[in-house]
Order: C-alpha cells, then sequence, then structure tokens
C-alpha cells in the first residue's frame, strides 16, 4: 500500500471548463453501453431460465409426457430453422470483421444476410404454428410450447428490428466505422443470445 | 475499545444469560399443548426463544448504554479513537452465530425427524388396500413397489378414494407424478411412532369447508373426531383451491393442495376441543373456515361416529346415487350441509358467490 | 512544487483534511433548486432521485391508508367495516404498494440514484436517459394499481398464489399483473445501471475497497434486481395466459401445477426482501460512522457480507414453503441456509455496535433512528430465524407471527432507515437542515407506534391467529385492538415528518456543504449539488471512513496497488476499472489530458 500523493497543481490541471462540462454532458461511452447490452442480457437470460425451468418442473411431475394425445411433432421444418438461425450467427460475426476493417458495405452485405435468415426462421415458426394440431389451450405442453416458442419468436422479431436499424444507420456516410460501431456490436451480441436460447429451446421441447 | 471493568462485564454477561433462561422457560407465549408432536416443538421454540432473548438483550442493552455513555459533549468537535477493526473479535462474532445457527438447525432437523418429517420410507401403504392386495399376488411385488415408488401421489389418490364416500366428496384432479429431482408432490409431516395402528381421516377442503370422512364408515362431517392417546393420520387434498389445515394445539399443519395428496399424522394427548383452522388465503371467507377437532376417548369417537353415521346415511344414498358431475356444487353438498354445520343457503350463497366471479 | 506543501495545514479534523483537498472538485455555487425541473422528464441523476424519493414516499402515504383501513376492519373481531372481499384487496394492495412502489423504489432508484454517482466522484449515472426512463414507469404503474379500486382490486394477497387468484375478480388480477411486470420492468433497468456505474464510473485511486459501503450495498442489491426479477416476471407472463386465455399452467383442473408458480414467484420475493434491505444497510453503516466519529469497525467484513448475503439470498426462497409441496430434503436444504444468513447479518450489527461504542455521538434524528433500526431489525431478524427452522414455521406459517416478523425487518428495517436516510442527507438534498426537535418527535412516536402495533402479533401468531381474515376469533379481541391503537399512533407519528420536510424545505436553517463534517464525496460539494456535481475530479485524500485520524496530514490510506490484491485495488491491473485512459491514471499525479469517461 502506498500513500497517495496530492498533487494540486495536477488537480488544478483536471479542472474542467465550463463549456467542455456542457459538452461532456449526456455523451456516454461507448464501453458502458456494451456492458450495458451485456449486463442487461443477464436478466433476459434469467426470465428464460425462469421459463425454461418451469418447463422442466412440468415435464417431471406430469404423469405422462407430453400429456395423451398430444401429437408428435414434426421434427423436419424445426430442424432446418435452427440451422439456419444457427448458422446466421456466424454470417452476423462476418459483418463485425467486416467493420473492423472499415468495410461498410461488407457490413451491410452480411447483416442483409443475416436478417433474411431471421426472417426465413420467423416464417418458419409461423407456418410451424399453422400447421401443429394443437392450439394454446390444448393441454400444459401445448401451452408452454407456443409461449416459449412465441417469447423467443419476440426476442428473433426485436433482433430483426435491431439489425434493420443498423443498416438505415449504415446508410449515412462513416456512421460505423472501424472505431465507432456500437450499434453493430450490440445487434451482434443480442442476436448470439437469442441464437443460445434458441438451441437450448430445440433440445428442451423437441428432442428431449 | 472502552470495555468498561472486565468484572461488570463479567456480572453483566450472567445476568444476561440468566435472563434469558428463565425467559425461554416462561414467555407464556405458547397456547395449550395438545399433541406428542407439539411438546417437541415447544421445546424448540424455548431454546430459540432464549437465543434471541439474549441476543436482544445484547443489541439493546449496548445501544442503550452507548446513547447515554458515549452522548457528545456540547461543543466537542473532535472525532472519536480511529478504531479500525479488531480481528479476533470480528471473528468471535462471525463464529458465534454461526455456532448457534448450526445448533439451531441440527436441533431443528432433529425435532422435524422425530415429528416424522423426514421419514424416507414412510410406511403410509401400509394400510391401503392396493398395495397389500398388489404384494399378495405372486410376482408383483417387485412391480408393485416400484409403482409405489415412481407415483405415491396416484396411489395415495387411488388408496383414499378407494373409500366410497370419500370419492364421493372430492372432486378428480388430475395428479401429479413424484419427480424425485424436483420434488415430492405428497409432502407429509407428523407422527414417527412406527407399530400402532393408525385412526385414519380422510379431508378434502373447499370453498370455506373441510369435509371430513372415516374410510369404513360412510360418515361426512365438517369437523374432526379422533381419539387420544392414538396416532392420527389424516389425509388431505383440496377441490377448488389451496387450503392449509392447522391445528394450532399441535402446531401442526399442511396445505391442502389441489391435484396432490397430502398428509399429517399427529398423536392427541389431551381431551378437549380445539380450533381447527384454514390458514391458506383462499377467498373472501377464508377467515370463516374454521372448524373444531375433538379429541375425545376411543369409545366416544366410535360412537359418535355411529350417531353421524345414522344421520347421515339418508342424505349420502342420495348424493352418491346420483352423479354428482351433474349436479351444481351446492346441491351436491346440501345433504351434508347439516352435518358440516354451515346452513344450505350459506354454502349456496358462498358457492355462487364464487362461481359467477370466476 | 512540493506537492504535499497544500496539506500541511493545522488539521485536526479529517473531514477538514478531505474538504482541503477537494476544493477544486467542489461545485462552484450551490444549485438553485428549481422546483420545476422535478416535474419534468430530467436526466440528472440528482432530480431523478428526488423525483423517486417524492413519488413513492406519497405511495407509502396510500399504502399506510390502505393499513390504516386493515387495522381498522381488524379493531373488532366481527367483519363489520369493509366486506369481506373489500378486506382482501386492502391488505393485498397494501402490501404491493409498499413493497414495490415504496421500498424498493425508495431504497434503489431514490437514494442509490441520489448518493451513488456522488460517492463515487462521478458526475451521472452511466445511462443518465435510461435511468429517467426507469423513474417514468413507476408513477402510471402505481396510479394503474391505485386505480384498480374502481374496478374490483385484486384480493389473493401480494404472493397472488394461483388457483385462487384466476377465479378472483379478472380484472383487478390484470392489473395486478401488469404493474407488477412494469415495475420488476424499471427495477430491472435501474439495476443494470446501477452495476455499469458503480463499476465503471469511480473517480481514479477509488478501488471497490475504497468505496463507502452504500455503494458495496448498491451492487450487491443491483446484482440480486438483475438476477431474480425476471424470473417474477416470467411467472406474471404465464400467470397473465391463464388469466386472459385460458391455459393451464398454474390451474389443477386442466393438469397444471400451482406449486410451480409458488417457486417462481419466491425465487424473485425472496431476493426482493434483500432488494428492500441492503440498501438500507448500507445508509446504516454511512450514518452510524458519521453521528459516532468513529472508522466504521470492519470495513472489509461489512462490505462482503453484503455480498454473502446477496448469494445466500438467492438459494432460500423455499422457507417460504414449507407447509407447501416441499420435500423433506429440499425443506431441511432451505432451513440451514436461512439460518446461515443470520451470520453475514450479524458481522453487519455487530459491527455498527462496535462502531458506536465509544464514539462521540451526535445523538440527533438521524442517528436515532439508525439505531432505532438496529434494535427493531434484530427483533425481525431473531423471529425470521425462528420461521426458518421447519418445525417452527409449520406452526406458525401464515399467522400474524409472519405479520410481525414482516413488518419488524420492513417497517422497523427498512422504514427506519430510511427515514434515518432522510434526515442524513435531507440538507445536502435541498440545502436546508431539518428541524431536530420535530424530528425526535418523530422518532418517538414512530418507535413506540411500532412496536405496540406489531410487538403483540407475535403472541396473536403463535395463540392460533391466521394472517389474512377479516374475522377473528373474540379471545383475539384485546391484543388487536392494541395493535389497532398502535397503528393509529403510527399514522400519527407520520405527521411531524411530513410538517417538518414541507416546512425546512423551504423556510428550513441553510446547511452547509458539510454540516455533518462527512467524509465521503457527496459532502464535498455543495449543497445542494450543481449539475454534473463536481467541477472537477473529485481526489481520495482519506478513506471514506477515516474518522479521527485527520492529523496524519501526509500519509493516506489509499491503496493504489495492492500486491495481495490487485483486481480490488485501484491500481492499474485492476480489472474492475475502465478501459485505461490516460486521464483515469492510477495516481493522479500519472494523469494526462481530459477524461472522456462520463
Ligand atoms: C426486509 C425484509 C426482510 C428481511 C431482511 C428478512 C430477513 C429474514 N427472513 Fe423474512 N420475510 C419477509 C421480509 C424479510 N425477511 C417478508 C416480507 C416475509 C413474508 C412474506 C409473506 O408471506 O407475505 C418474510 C417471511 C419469512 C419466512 C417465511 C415464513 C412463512 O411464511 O412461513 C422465513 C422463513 O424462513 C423468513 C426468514 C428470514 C430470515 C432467516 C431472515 C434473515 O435474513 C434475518 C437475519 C438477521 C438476524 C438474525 C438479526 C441480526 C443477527 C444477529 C444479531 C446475529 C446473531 C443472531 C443469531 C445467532 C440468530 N422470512
Ligand atoms: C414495507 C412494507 C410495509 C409497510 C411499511 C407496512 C406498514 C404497515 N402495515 Fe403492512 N404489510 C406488508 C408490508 C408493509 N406494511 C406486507 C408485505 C403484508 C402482507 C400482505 C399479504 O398478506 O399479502 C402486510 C400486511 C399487513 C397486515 C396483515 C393483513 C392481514 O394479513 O390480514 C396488517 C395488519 O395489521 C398490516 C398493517 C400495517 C400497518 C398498520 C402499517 C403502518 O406501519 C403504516 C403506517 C403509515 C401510515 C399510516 C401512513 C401515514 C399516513 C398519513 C399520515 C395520512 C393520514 C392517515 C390516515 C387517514 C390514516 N400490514
Ligand atoms: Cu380455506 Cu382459507
Ligand atoms: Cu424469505
Amino acid at each position: 500500500m502506498t500513500g497517495s500523493t496530492l498533487d494540486s497543481a495536477k488537480t488544478v490541471l483536471n479542472h474542467h471548463h465550463d463549456a467542455e462540462v456542457v459538452a461532456a454532458h449526456g455523451a456516454e461511452h461507448q464501453d458502458f453501453r456494451l456492458l450495458g447490452i451485456i449486463v442487461f442480457l443477464v436478466a433476459e437470460g434469467m426470465i428464460f431460465l425462469g421459463l425454461f425451468m418451469a418447463y422442466l418442473t412440468f415435464r417431471s411431475v406430469a404423469t405422462e409426457w407430453p400429456p395423451a394425445g398430444t401429437p408428435r411433432l414434426e421434427l423436419l421444418l424445426p430442424g432446418i430453422n435452427t440451422a439456419i438461425l444457427v448458422s446466421s450467427s456466424f454470417v452476423i460475426h462476418k459483418a463485425d470483421t467486416a467493420i473492423k476493417k472499415n468495410d461498410v458495405k461488407g457490413l451491410r452485405l452480411w447483416f442483409g444476410i443475416t436478417a433474411a435468415m431471421g426472417a426465413v426462421f420467423l416464417a418458419g415458426q409461423l407456418y410451424e404454428y399453422f400447421h401443429l394440431e394443437f392450439g394454446l389451450t390444448t393441454n400444459l405442453f401445448a401451452s408452454t410450447f407456443y409461449v416459449l416458442t412465441g417469447f423467443h419468436g419476440l426476442h428473433v422479431l426485436f433482433g430483426l428490428v435491431l439489425m434493420l436499424g443498423v443498416l438505415w444507420r449504415s446508410l449515412k456516410p462513416d456512421h460505423y466505422n472501424s472505431k465507432s460501431h456500437f450499434g453493430v456490436e450490440a445487434a451482434e451480441i443480442y442476436w448470439h443470445f437469442v441464437d443460445i436460447v434458441w438451441v437450448i429451446l430445440f433440445l428442451m421441447l423437441y428432442i428431449l | 475499545m472502552n470495555i468498561p471493568s472486565q468484572i461488570t462485564t463479567l456480572l453483566a454477561g450472567i445476568a444476561l444469560t440468566l435472563v434469558s433462561f428463565w425467559y425461554g422457560q416462561n414467555h407464556d407465549l405458547l397456547p395449550i399443548s395438545a399433541s406428542v408432536e407439539s411438546i417437541r416443538v415447544d421445546s424448540l421454540f424455548n431454546l430459540m426463544m432464549t437465543i434471541g432473548t439474549g441476543i436482544f438483550l445484547l443489541v439493546m442493552g449496548i445501544l442503550v448504554y452507548s446513547a447515554f455513555k458515549f452522548r457528545r459533549e456540547p461543543g466537542d468537535e473532535s472525532d472519536g479513537p480511529p478504531v479500525h477493526g479488531n480481528i479476533p473479535l470480528e471473528i468471535l462474532w462471525t463464529a458465534i452465530p454461526a455456532i448457534m445457527v448450526l445448533g439451531i438447525s441440527i436441533y431443528s432437523f432433529d425435532i422435524y425427524n422425530e415429528n416424522g418429517g423426514a421419514d424416507p420410507m414412510d410406511h403410509s401403504m401400509a394400510h391401503g388396500k392396493a398395495h397389500q392386495q398388489m404384494a399378495s399376488m405372486p410376482g408383483s411385488a417387485m412391480a408393485g413397489t416400484l409403482v409405489a415408488q415412481a407415483d405415491p401421489n396416484q396411489q395415495k389418490a387411488e388408496v383414499v378414494n378407494s373409500d366410497p364416500t370419500t370419492a364421493a366428496i372430492r372432486e378428480d384432479l388430475p395428479q401429479k407424478k413424484d419427480a424425485p429431482t424436483l420434488g415430492v408432490v405428497s409432502p407429509k409431516i407428523g407422527g414417527a411412532e412406527p407399530g400402532a395402528p393408525e385412526f385414519v381421516v380422510n379431508v378434502a377442503g373447499m370453498q370455506y369447508a373441510w369435509l371430513f370422512t372415516y374410510p369404513g364408515t360412510d360418515v361426512v362431517t365438517g369437523e374432526l373426531h379422533v381419539p387420544i392417546n392414538q396416532k392420527v393420520l389424516v389425509n388431505i387434498t383440496a377441490n377448488d383451491v389451496i387450503h392449509a389445515f392447522w391445528v394450532p394445539q399441535f402446531r401442526l399443519k399442511q396445505d391442502a393442495i389441489p391435484g396432490r395428496q397430502t398428509e399429517v399424522r399427529f398423536t392427541p394427548n389431551r381431551l378437549g376441543e380445539y380450533p381447527l383452522v384454514c390458514a391458506e388465503l383462499c377467498g373472501a371467507y377464508h377467515g370463516a373456515m374454521n372448524t373444531k377437532v375433538v379429541v375425545e376417548s376411543a369409545e366416544d369417537v366410535q360412537k359418535w361416529l355411529q350417531s353421524q353415521q345414522v344421520a347421515s346415511a339418508e342424505g349420502l344414498s342420495k348424493a352418491v346415487a346420483t352423479t354428482p358431475a351433474n349436479m351444481t356444487e351446492t346441491e351436491y353438498l346440501a345433504p351434508y350441509a347439516k352435518e358440516v354445520g354451515i346452513s344450505a343457503d350459506t354454502l349456496k350463497q358462498l358457492h355462487s358467490e364464487h362461481h359467477s366471479m370466476s | 512544487m512540493n506537492d504535499r506543501e497544500p496539506l500541511t495545514f493545522l488539521m485536526t479534523q479529517a473531514a477538514e483534511y478531505q474538504e482541503q483537498a477537494n476544493l477544486v472538485a467542489r461545485g462552484s455555487e450551490p444549485d438553485k433548486n428549481d422546483w420545476r425541473k422535478y416535474f419534468g422528464f430530467s436526466t440528472d441523476h440528482k432530480v431523478i432521485g428526488i423525483q423517486y424519493l417524492v413519488t413513492t414516499f406519497i405511495f407509502y402515504l396510500m399504502g399506510g391508508v390502505l393499513a390504516t383501513l386493515v387495522r381498522t376492519e381488524l379493531a373488532t373481531p366481527a367483519s363489520d367495516f369493509v366486506s369481506r372481499e373489500v378486506y382482501n384487496s386492502l391488505f393485498t394492495v397494501h402490501a404491493t404498494v409498499m413493497i414495490f412502489l415504496w421500498i424498493v423504489p425508495a431504497g434503489t432508484g431514490g437514494f442509490g440514484n441520489y448518493l451513488i454517482p456522488l460517492m463515487i466522484g462521478a458526475r451521472d449515472m452511466a445511462f443518465p436517459r435510461l435511468n429517467a426512463i426507469a423513474f417514468w414507469i413507476i408513477p402510471p404503474a402505481g396510479i394503474l394499481l391505485m386505480s384498480s379500486f374502481f374496478v374490483g382490486a385484486p384480493g389473493s394477497g401480494w404472493t397472488s398464489y394461483p388457483p385462487l387468484s384466476l377465479m378472483n375478480g379478472k380484472a383487478g388480477e390484470l392489473i395486478w399483473i401488469l404493474s407488477v411486470l412494469l415495475l420488476g420492468t424499471s427495477s430491472i433497468l435501474a439495476a443494470v445501471n446501477f452495476i455499469v456505474t458503480i463499476f465503471k464510473m469511480r473517480i481514479p485511486g477509488m478501488g471497490l475497497n475504497q468505496m463507502p459501503l452504500f455503494c458495496w450495498a448498491m451492487l450487491a442489491t443491483s446484482f440480486l434486481a438483475l438476477v431474480a426479477t425476471p424470473v417474477l416476471a416470467g411467472a406474471m407472463i404465464l400467470l397473465s395466459f391463464d388469466l386472459i386465455v385460458g391455459t393451464n399452467f398454474f390451474n389443477p383442473t386442466g393438469g397444471g401445477d400451482p406449486i410451480v408458480y409458488q417457486h417462481m414467484f419466491w425465487f424473485y420475493s425472496h431476493p426482493a426482501v434483500y432488494i428492500m434491505i441492503l440498501p438500507v444497510f448500507g445508509m446504516i453503516s454511512e450514518i452510524v460512522s458519521v453521528h459516532s466519529r468513529k472508522p466504521i469497525f470492519g470495513y472489509k467484513a461489512i462490505a462482503y457480507s453484503s455480498v454473502a448475503i446477496c448469494g445466500l439470498g438467492l438459494i432460500v426462497w423455499a422457507h417460504h414453503m414449507f407447509t407447501s409441496g416441499t420435500p423433506p430434503w429440499l425443506r431441511m436444504f432451505f432451513m440451514i441456509t436461512s439460518m446461515i444468513i443470520a451470520v453475514p447479518t450479524g458481522i453487519k450489527v455487530f459491527s455498527w455496535l462496535a462502531t458506536i461504542w465509544g464514539g462521540k455521538l451526535r445523538l440527533e434524528s438521524p442517528l436515532l433512528f439508525a439505531m432505532g433500526f438496529i434494535s427493531l431489525f434484530v427483533i425481525g431478524g431473531i423471529s425470521g430465524v425462528m420461521v426458518a427452522s421447519v418445525p417452527w414455521d409449520i406452526h406458525v406459517h401464515d399467522t400474524y407471527f409472519i405479520v410481525a416478523h414482516l413488518h419488524y425487518v420492513l417497517f422497523g428495517g427498512s422504514v427506519f432507515g430510511l427515514y434515518a436516510a432522510f434526515y442524513h442527507w435531507f440538507p445536502k438534498m435541498t440545502g436546508r437542515m431539518l428541524n431536530e426537535t420535530w424530528g425526535k418527535i418523530h422518532f418517538a412516536l414512530s418507535y413506540v407506534g411500532f412496536n405496540l402495533a406489531f410487538m403483540p402479533m407475535h403472541k396473536l401468531g403463535i395463540e392460533g391467529m391466521n394472517r389474512r381474515i377479516a374475522e377473528y376469533d373474540p379471545k383475539f379481541a384485546a391484543l388487536n385492538l392494541l395493535c389497532t391503537i398502535g397503528a393509529y399512533l403510527l399514522a400519527v407519528s407520520t405527521l411531524p415528518f411530513l410538517v417538518n420536510v414541507c416546512w425546512s424545505w423551504v423556510y428550513g436553517e441553510k446547511a452547509s456543504d458539510n454540516p455533518w463534517r462527512g467524509l465521503t464525496l457527496e459532502w464535498m460539494t455543495t449543497s445542494p449539488p450543481p449539475v454534473e456535481n463536481f467541477d472537477a475530479d473529485p481526489v481520495l485524500a482519506t478513506g471514506p471512513y477515516d474518522y479521527g485520524m485527520g492529523s496524519r496530514a501526509t500519509e493516506v490510506n489509499v491503496a493504489f496497488s495492492d500486491a495481495s490484491d490487485p483486481v480490488l485495488s485501484a491500481g492499474p491491473s485492476s480489472t474492475l476499472r475502465a478501459k485505461p485512459d490516460p486521464a483515469v491514471a492510477a495516481s493522479p499525479s500519472d494523469r494526462v489530458g481530459e477524461s472522456h469517461n462520463r
């Protein structure tokens, strides 16, 4: 432990002029926002974790699971969907690499592809919903199925909105560059999160 | 630290201990104890009360003493002594509470065990017909126990419902299954003494009454009669919302949960009438959902059961003959209303309120 | 120039030393405190903090009026004052308001927002706009909840257990769910903000172990809010599906399981009780030290015990379910973990006592309330350990013994602590002193009224009075009447405080920058602090609690590096600090240029 030495001269140097104070006001440091997103995703993760645990409990205390009369889930379409979503995580990472090289075109390209893949996923999910033989209130399994996938679907939708937002902003010259691309990183982290949640969800609902 | 002379501290410590011990035994907070189980719970409480009194007096004593002793002199603007900590002291006040709560935990665990809470391989099935029948069939003993392990909740429900009177008053709700990892679905508490034959009562809670049935009789009543000095087993469930079976003088409580079979065991050891209270919020009349439990001699219980049998035979046969499903709850309950101690009108009123709201 | 020269004054007090070192940081003039800004969308953490405090206090009064109605009904054994349904709504809304609209937002949002940036020497929170949004969720959610009385308020208790909550009035229940969801969202957003702020925006030189203890407490609290609240949201989502579209997650008739709801609810609501008490623990640590003129006893023990409570608090939830579907081994597990929480809490209590011991007590309202807090909280804590014991809880669960426990920890604990904090920081917030005589009257009335109202409930519960009932056995009449009288006294006790605050805010004696001669950084600027708090980065000339150490003018006990614990010190190897930025180099003498970190 060393004692601090108070340097009055330097302390005075640190003094902010009023104009600077005003200018600095409200400006947020990038690092903080990214950390903020990550911290927030912890909370998001806990919602899903809570719902997952509820599902697992329902399942383990039910005498029969899925309850008698529940039609088997088709695996093909959701399987393809899963593949699409998982690979989109790699695609979106390309965008991140691109913008780190100042390649805005690349950013747009990869973000566009990711968004398209997300849209296909959503469409696939909707298609599945309309062709399932059970409805929201059919039984406990059906209810958990729809609520879990639906809640996840909302997250996918939000991720899409984020990506479109980034695409829109990338039209402005030099809005994103190799130094400043918070929006890109935020969307990417969020997308990875949505992806991981889906994998767990898929294993739980379809495979287990 | 400015500890007063060691002798005063010592004396204060002794006084504090004595007062705590005295108060721990003489707090006069507990109601009458009327079961074997309650004696144990009371001794646990007395111990916690002793420790609690001691801690409270210690903290309060320090606060009051400081408030007088260490008050700042008017005009004194200086700071106190710069004491930042004292490791041995801190270890001490971490260790002592740790030992205390560990002690309380172990003692609680003990009492809980003695009261039959953690009885692993319970004998609740011993009196059950289902189990006995299965066991007597050659080759099915294994299967029988396996099934019993997998789903005691379902089994209990079956055992209980094999009594037609009980089945008639119980709503047929989907039963849950025991999941070894996530929890026992049919919890139990009370009465670990093995051996002695149990006096079995089945009860269903519903807004806002308890309906007791006594297997082997066709008696349905709204109050509980149990023989003294005999182990009693109460099989509990609920028909609509969660209720809780509580007899303060027995110190035992168990929730009645729709879709699950719970049970409570006790050995009453004191004659008398005690309140039986619904302790879980179950709607507007939750506060009125109480009745009594009567502890009397075994003969008196039998006599009382016989008198009830005569009284309810008529009403019951009516109720069982018609399928309950086709009746509203009120119609269907009406025959019991007299025994239950609630007038049919009240029941009708309660239930129509409850149904119109849902 | 000899950099130590300006500090070798003839100083006897640590406070003067700290003030001297921070003269440049001090705001140039006090904020004008224009009342209009409190009614708009402001991103200034101090404005938001006060907005939180005033809003939540208004909700507290509403919750208190509901409580008084509850007590009025219970003055007599019969159900004669309000109908049974209304009675159930009264205590349901009472508890929901007190918890979600008063203690949680007042402790975290109110004092947390006001104090955290000041204490760590920052100019604002990390995300000022998010902060404002988190606040502005609260008034509409509160109004929504109160308005449920027009459509039939929720009446299934603040726990809202299904299947009952699915059968009572639908509209009221839905409103309850919605407002809880909104308030939960607000709480999560605030937590994100606090975590980032505390980790990233401390002034250079302030390692985690140099933070005021309130910051530690808020860190632990925010973590709990972040991790636990979402699970409540999950429960609310499922419950609302059951309620609106008729799914059967929690409805046994359709194969659902009400116990799953209880687990999800308590997974949040037990940590929630620590969300309500931890900030108060932090405030008490500040207040006790300042007003006893002594360093806080055992800084690290208090700081880390907050973390311990936070961790343990996440694994005790099923102690609320000892009589429902909990298997024996889980009952035992949750019993032991619950009891162990007494150990870190005891460390705090004893450390406060040791801080007071031998000090030079300024026995005014802040310290009186703080000492009242300690005495009442200990009673609540002891009854908490009693109910953690399974056999005993099986007897007293859902009785007035629990009602007594929860008010001792929540009112005797959180509310007394918040009052202590009001008296302590009011001069900083408004630039005016509160009237001391009225403060003492307030304390005496609250202390007596509180014990009168809630002490007899212990006996009531043990003797057999269950909770949540509008009518009770006449044998409980006498004690209940006593409780009701105490509750009225408690209601009256609020009046001196209200008058005092309103009057002093306008006419009170002007407060100096540092009326209590505190060492933490909020006292190093003007009262009230200007927008952006400091004119320059404040420095730590002393630790936050170095009372009585002022004569050590040349040596300051701030760890810029700590070989044994580099991560927790403020040194360059600290992983917890913001990215290296020449302006925030660990030691002031190494700093270059302006910081961009705000
Ligand atoms: C601020 C809020 C707060 C706090 C801090 C606490 C603190 C504690 N609570 Fe409490 N509790 C509530 C709010 C709170 N509680 C509420 C609102 C309910 C009711 C909910 C409802 O049903 O509506 C409740 C209910 C509740 C129950 C369920 C009862 C039931 O419904 O049957 C239990 C059971 O274990 C419990 C236990 C504890 C314990 C062990 C602590 C511990 O943290 C206490 C630790 C503190 C101390 C022990 C004192 C200081 C320590 C010492 C001086 C050291 C020496 C002490 C010993 C050796 C014992 N509480
Ligand atoms: C922080 C939390 C908090 C606080 C501060 C309080 C404060 C009070 N509580 Fe509360 N209470 C709870 C949390 C809290 N409560 C919870 C969680 C429950 C469980 C609910 C459930 O079972 O679901 C509960 C339940 C509860 C019950 C049990 C109801 C039942 O089970 O049937 C009772 C009964 O006496 C009660 C009373 C009081 C009283 C008298 C106060 C007093 O301290 C209030 C004093 C304050 C005031 C009165 C405000 C002052 C107002 C004015 C000055 C304006 C003028 C006044 C009037 C017109 C009267 N509360
Ligand atoms: Cu049944 Cu309360
Ligand atoms: Cu708890």
